[in-house]
C-alpha cells in the first residue's frame, strides 16, 4: 500500500488548471513591502472566491473539506506553479488549527472566514527581547479589567506584523506564576490603542517583523483563546503545528528540488562532480521529506497524533532549504549575488534568504535537537 | 522513537517483530564472534531457524516452494537480519539469487539453478556470488553451497557461471570473509543474463540498503543505553547537550532514510519505471544514515567502543563493509543525476 496521492486526480487538475489560468504575469512585488502585502492580499481574495485559500478547512469557513492527502497535493501544484507566497501564512497555519482544537464556536464563526479571505491578515506574536528561544520566559502582561483583559510589554520578531491586521501570543496573566503556568493566550488588534509597531528591516532588506508595543491594550474576554491561565499548553499544540506538518508541506522543497535539477542540466559542469553530488543529496533529501510527510499524513488520518516527533521534521526541512538554495547559489556561480536576476534565476537569491531563517525560528534546531534527545530517544534531562 | 511504516502492512510490521523477537532472544552477536573465528555452526543454526520462519523462501517463486513474496517483504527481513547484525551472505542470499535465478527461469535454465531455488527456500542452501566490478568478490563463500559469478562485458556479453571460490580476503566486518572467484562452468548468458543482471544490481542495493538501516537503528540503540549508562562529571554523558546533539542528528537521518527505503521496495514490486532510481536514492540514504549512526555511536561509546571486547563492534564494521557493496555512493549519486536529467523524466514525481 502506498500513500503518494500521486500524479493525477481530479482535483489536482482542478489546481493546476486553476492556477495557470489565474497566476500573475509578473511575480508580485515581496510581500514584506507595503505594495507587495496589499497585491498579496488582493491574490488570496482571488483564490478564497474558488475556495482554495484553506481547502482542508470545512466549507462552513471557505473550505471544501479537503483531506490532509489532498492538502498536500494543492501545496505541490501551489509550489510548483511557483504561486505567490502565502500573506496568511501565520494565521492560516498556526492560529487556524488553535483555534480548531480549542477555541469556541463563536470564534470559529467570527474568525475563520475573514482569515481565509485575508480581509484579516495575523501576525504571530511569540517572541520577546528576552524570551525567545526560552520563550517561558515571557514578561509581557494581561491584566484583568472590567469585560478583558488589558495588555502591557514588549513582543518582538513578530512575523509580518508591520502590515499585519491582528496578532496572537501569550501573556503573563497571573503575575504570580511562573514559567510555563499563569499565561494566557490572547489575541489582539495591531490598530488598536496603545499599540505601537516598530517594522524591522531584515538582513535581505524586507520588512518581514516587527517589534511590537503594548500599553494597557484592551481585549474583550471573547479575545482570549481557551482558558486564562492555559495559554503555554495551547500554544504547544499550535507549535507542534508550526514545526510539523502545516508550516512547511513539501511542496515547497520539491518544486526548489525540481528547479535544482533543471539548473544543473543547463548550467552544471558535468566534471564538476561535488557539487552533482549536492545537487542528487538536496533532491533525494526533498523526495524523503515528501514520503516522510506522506507517511505522517496517513498515520493522522488513521487517528494517530503529532508530537514531539515533528522535531525531527523541522530540523530537516530548515536545512534542506537552506542546502537546495545554497546549491543552487553555487551553481550561479558570479551571478548569484545579483538582487534580481531575470526569469527563474532570480527566484533562488530570495529563496535563500527566506531559508536561512529557518533554522531560528519555530524554535531554533537546537531547542528541537534536544526535544528529539529528551522526549523521542529518552536521554536524561 | 515512532516505528510505525505508512506503507507497511500488519502482517509486514508484525513479521518485523517476530524476526525481532527470535534474533533477540538467540546470542547473535555470540555467533558472529564465534563466525569471526572460524566457528560458523551457531549462525548457520540461526539461518535455518530463519528460514523456518520464511525469510529465505521470500524471493523465491511459488512454483519452487517460495513464497513470492514483495520487495517491501524482503526489506522488512533484511531490515531486521541488519539491525541484529546477522552474518553471513544476507543481500545475496536471502534477495539477490533467488530472484536472479527466477528472472531467468523463464529460458531454457540449467538444472544447476533450479534445483537450487527450493533448497534456498527450504534453507537448506545458502548462496552467494560475485557481480564485478560492483562486487568483486564473493562474499562467505566458505559457507555458500551455490557459488555464481555474473560476468557483465564490456561489450554486452553477460554470462552467468558457476564459480570456484579461489584466496579468501578478510572484511573489515571481521565475521564477514571475501573469495575471489573463477568462472567454472557457464550456467546461462545472452540478454536475459544482462537483463537478470540488472534486476540483481536494484535487489542488491535495496537489500544492502535494508540491512544497513537496521544496522544504524541498532547502533543508535546501544548509544542512547550507553550514554544514559555512562557516569562522567557525576551524570550521565547523555545528559550533556553535544552528546544530545548528536544523537539527534543521527535520529533525523534516520527518520528521513525510512520512507525513501519502503517507496523504494514498493516501486520495485510495481515495476515503476523509476525504481532503480528510487532504489539508488535508498541505498545512499540509508547508506549515509548508517555511517552517521556508526561514527556517533563510537564517539559516544568512547574508547570502549575501540575495542572487540564490547560488541558495538561487530555492527560498526558490518556498516563500513556494506557502506561500499551493490553500488558506491558516488555511483549511486550519478545513476539518480542521469535518470532525471534523461530527456523524458520529470524531475518530480
Amino acid at each position: 500500500m502506498s500513500f503518494d496521492p500521486g500524479p493525477a486526480s481530479e482535483f489536482r487538475t482542478e489546481v493546476r488548471d486553476w492556477l495557470a489560468a489565474h497566476l500573475p504575469a509578473q511575480p508580485l512585488p515581496s510581500v514584506d513591502t507595503a505594495r507587495g502585502f496589499a497585491a498579496h492580499r488582493a491574490w488570496e481574495r482571488e483564490l478564497a472566491a474558488v475556495r482554495l485559500s484553506v481547502v482542508s478547512w470545512p466549507p462552513a469557513y471557505g473550505g471544501r473539506g479537503a483531506s490532509l492527502l489532498d492538502w498536500l497535493v494543492f501545496e505541490e501544484e501551489y509550489y510548483a506553479a511557483a504561486a505567490p507566497a502565502r500573506v496568511g501564512q501565520n494565521g492560516l497555519f498556526l492560529l487556524a488549527p488553535t483555534l480548531f482544537a480549542h477555541g469556541t464556536a463563536e470564534q470559529r464563526g467570527r474568525l475563520l472566514p475573514p482569515m481565509a479571505r485575508a480581509d484579516e491578515v495575523w501576525a504571530q506574536a511569540w517572541s520577546e527581547p528576552d524570551a525567545g528561544s526560552d520563550l517561558a520566559a515571557i514578561r509581557a502582561t494581561a491584566t484583568r479589567a472590567d469585560g478583558g483583559w488589558l495588555l502591557s510589554g514588549t513582543k518582538t520578531w513578530s512575523t509580518r506584523a508591520a502590515f499585519a491586521d491582528r496578532a496572537f501570543g501569550l501573556f503573563r496573566s497571573d503575575p504570580g506564576a511562573e514559567r510555563h503556568r499563569g499565561l494566557t493566550y490572547l489575541l489582539f488588534d495591531l490598530r488598536a490603542g496603545g499599540v505601537t509597531v516598530r517594522p524591522i528591516r531584515q538582513l535581505g532588506g524586507g520588512i518581514g517583523f516587527a517589534e511590537i508595543f503594548l500599553d494597557r491594550v484592551f481585549v474583550p474576554d471573547a479575545d482570549v483563546l481557551g482558558a486564562p491561565g492555559e495559554g503555554w499548553r495551547i500554544a504547544m499544540s499550535t507549535a507542534g503545528h508550526e514545526r510539523g506538518l502545516s508550516l512547511r508541506s513539501p511542496g515547497r522543497f520539491t518544486a526548489a528540488a525540481a528547479r535544482l535539477v533543471e539548473l544543473w542540466r543547463r548550467a552544471g559542469d558535468p566534471a564538476d562532480t561535488a557539487l552533482r553530488d549536492r545537487v542528487v543529496d538536496a533532491w533525494i533529501g526533498a523526495q524523503a521529506y515528501r514520503r516522510h510527510t506522506f507517511d505522517t499524513a496517513a498515520r493522522l488520518a488513521g487517528g494517530g497524533t503529532l508530537g514531539a516527533e515533528s522535531s525531527l521534521g523541522k530540523v530537516f526541512w530548515s536545512e534542506l532549504d537552506v542546502a537546495l538554495h545554497e546549491t543552487a547559489l553555487d551553481l550561479l556561480g558570479p551571478l548569484a549575488e545579483v538582487d534580481g536576476l531575470p526569469g527563474a534565476d532570480g527566484r533562488w537569491l530570495d529563496g535563500y534568504l527566506f531559508a536561512l531563517a529557518g533554522p531560528i525560528y519555530a524554535g531554533t534546531n537546537e531547542i528541537q535537537r534536544t526535544v528529539i534527545a529528551e522526549r523521542l530517544l529518552g536521554l536524561p534531562r | 522513537m515512532s516505528s510505525q511504516r505508512a506503507g507497511r502492512s500488519a502482517e509486514q510490521d508484525q513479521f518485523a517483530a517476530s524476526l525481532h523477537d527470535m534474533l533477540a532472544a538467540a546470542d547473535v552477536p555470540g555467533a558472529a564472534r564465534r563466525w569471526a573465528s572460524g566457528d560458523s555452526s551457531e549462525g548457520l543454526a540461526l539461518w535455518h531457524k530463519l528460514a523456518g520462519a520464511g525469510v529465505t523462501a521470500l524471493a523465491v517463486p511459488e512454483r519452487w516452494g517460495g513464497l513470492a513474496a514483495s520487495s517491501l517483504d524482503t526489506v522488512v527481513a533484511c531490515e531486521e537480519l541488519g539491525h541484529h547484525a546477522l552474518p553471513g551472505p544476507v543481500a545475496e542470499s536471502v534477495a539477490v539469487v533467488p530472484g536472479l535465478i527466477a528472472a531467468l527461469a523463464g529460458a531454457d535454465i540449467s538444472p544447476v539453478l533450479s534445483d537450487a531455488l527450493p533448497r534456498l527456500a527450504a534453507g537448506d542452501l545458502i548462496a552467494t556470488l560475485a557481480l564485478p566490478p560492483w562486487l568483486p568478490y564473493a562474499p562467505d563463500a566458505d559457507v555458500a553451497g551455490l557459488v555464481l559469478l555474473a560476468e557483465t562485458g564490456t561489450t554486452g556479453r553477460h554470462v552467468l557461471w558457476l564459480a570456484e571460490p579461489g584466496a579468501r580476503h578478510r572484511s573489515v566486518d571481521r565475521a564477514r570473509s571475501l573469495f575471489e572467484v573463477s568462472g567454472r562452468e557457464a550456467l546461462a548468458r545472452g540478454p536475459a543474463v544482462a537483463d537478470a543482471i540488472a534486476q540483481a544490481l536494484r535487489a542488491g542495493a535495496l537489500a544492502s540498503a535494508a540491512q544497513l538501516l537496521g544496522a544504524g537503528r541498532a547502533l543508535l540503540a546501544a548509544s542512547v543505553r550507553h550514554a544514559g549508562q555512562r557516569i562522567q562529571f557525576g551524570r550521565p554523558v547523555g545528559a550533556f547537550q553535544a552528546v544530545k546533539h548528536h544523537l539527534a542528528d543521527v535520529a533525523i537521518r534516520l527518520e528521513f532514510a525510512r520512507p525513501l527505503l519502503d517507496a523504494a521496495a514498493i516501486a520495485l514490486a510495481a515495476g515503476d519505471r523509476f525504481a532503480a532510481r528510487d532504489v539508488s536514492a535508498a541505498k545512499v540514504a540509508c547508506t549515509e544514515a548508517a555511517g552517521r549512526a556508526a561514527r556517533a555511536a563510537l564517539q559516544v561509546h568512547g574508547a570502549i567502543g575501540y575495542t572487540e571486547e564490547h560488541d558495538v563492534h561487530l555492527w560498526l564494521m558490518k556498516v563500513r563493509a556494506l557502506a561500499g557493496t551493490w553500488g558506491s555512493q558516488a555511483e549511486h549519486r550519478a545513476r539518480i543525476m542521469a535518470e532525471l536529467t534523461a530527456p523524458e523524466a520529470p524531475p518530480w514525481s
